[in-house]
């Protein structure tokens, strides 16, 4: 099972500052291995964030993105207290689900 | 006017002169608190908990130095003498000792592996110790020189800085004890004084961008050796703890700030 994110969500005077930082191999495909074999892309494909019903940013990724990838960004709406929630899959179809309350 | 021109941009540069010789500062600087090392402190948090091994028990009862299961603050004042070891040990060698003795892991597999290959996962050794150093943010270096062996250990750890050897005729100290030396763009500190030695000390393990995991202390050291074309330094070893020893009691009152952000 892909391991957890590292979410911080925090409320400023008009704007909602989001900073996620997510685990993940993020391999391009182009690389290759010990053995000299190409190591197979492995990638996020697919970054959905939501607070409460509403989704604030949706992303399609592909494998330039880098290994642990950091994404940070800021919205309008929301207070503190809502619950953001952050989605994403990768090209195999695993996928991760954290949730945390906005500071 | 040119000249005039050309003396501004070189004050330019002279005032973020800091930023201008580490261009890794701005980049660590953007990433604040989202250090990668986080996701290998979290990880590690669980594992020390994880009843693992065949004996499949906890790290609880691992003593590092503070009491058993007692882990912060710990690293700040590793290596130690152990008296249940008989010997000085860092915290890459405490941890190998507690995987051993208390979970009935292989010494000889354990070491195998201690270090991630290339593009693979962190192992279970590097994770640890990204938590473990995580829980002695802030507190101050305080290498202890209390025992004889601890003494030893520094002075034999001293003389390995300064010793000449291999086939470039290589010491820690040639390239370790001068100010304001570099190795193509990397500024390499001068442990020998207080600054350089608690700059490195206070920053070790770090997650390294360049290879996309946390590198520990003994990496750092074995990696410096195998630089100097030196046999390959063994983890845990008598050498690999002194020269830790020695570089810790030198950086003694820095604060620690690890798991940093390393190049």
């Amino acid at each position: 099972m892909a391991d957890p994110m590292k979410i911080r969500a925090v409320a400023q005077a008009d704007r909602i500052e989001v900073k996620i930082l997510m685990a993940h191999e993020e391999e391009s495909g182009f690389r290759k291995g010990a053995d000299g074999a190409l190591v197979p892309a492995h990638f996020i494909s697919n970054v959905s964030v939501r607070l409460g019903g509403r989704e604030v940013l949706r992303a399609q990724w592909g494998p330039a993105i880098a290994k642990n990838p950091f994404l940070q960004f800021a919205f309008r709406g929301g207070a503190r207290g809502d619950e953001l929630t952050v989605i994403w899959v990768d090209n195999r179809g695993d996928s991760r689900t954290d949730r945390i309350p906005v500071a | 006017m040119h000249r005039l021109g050309l003396a501004w941009l070189l004050l330019a540069m002279l005032g973020s002169g800091a930023r201008a010789d580490d261009p890794f500062a701005s980049y660590r600087e953007l990433f604040g608190d989202d250090n990668p090392a986080e996701l290998a402190v979290a990880k590690g948090q669980e594992l020390w908990a994880a009843p693992r091994g065949p004996q499949g028990v906890s790290l609880a009862a691992c003593d590092l130095g503070l009491g058993p299961g007692v882990v912060a603050g710990a690293y700040a004042a590793l290596p130690r003498y152990f008296a249940d070891a008989g010997a000085v040990m860092d915290l890459e060698s405490r941890l190998l000792h507690c995987m051993v003795t208390i979970q009935g892991f292989s010494r000889d597999e354990l070491a195998a592996h201690a270090f991630s290959e290339r593009g693979a996962s962190q192992t279970d050794l590097e994770i640890l110790v990204a938590y473990v150093a995580s829980q002695s943010r802030g507190a101050p270096v305080d290498v202890p020189q209390s025992v004889r062996e601890e003494r030893e250990s520094y002075a034999r750890g001293r003389r390995l800085f300064y010793r000449r050897s291999g086939p470039y005729d290589f010491a820690c100290a040639s390239c370790h004890s001068l100010d304001h030396r570099r190795i193509r763009l990397q500024e390499l500190p001068n442990l020998t004084g207080e600054e350089g030695a608690r700059s490195a000390f206070t920053h070790w393990p770090a997650y390294r961008i360049s290879q996309g995991a946390v590198r520990t202390m003994q990496w750092r050291m074995a990696d410096c050796v195998r630089q100097q074309r030196l046999p390959e330094l063994v983890l845990g070893s008598q050498a690999s703890v002194d020269l830790i020893t020695y570089l810790g009691v030198l950086a003694r009152g820095g604060a620690m700030d690890a798991p940093s952000l390393r190049r």
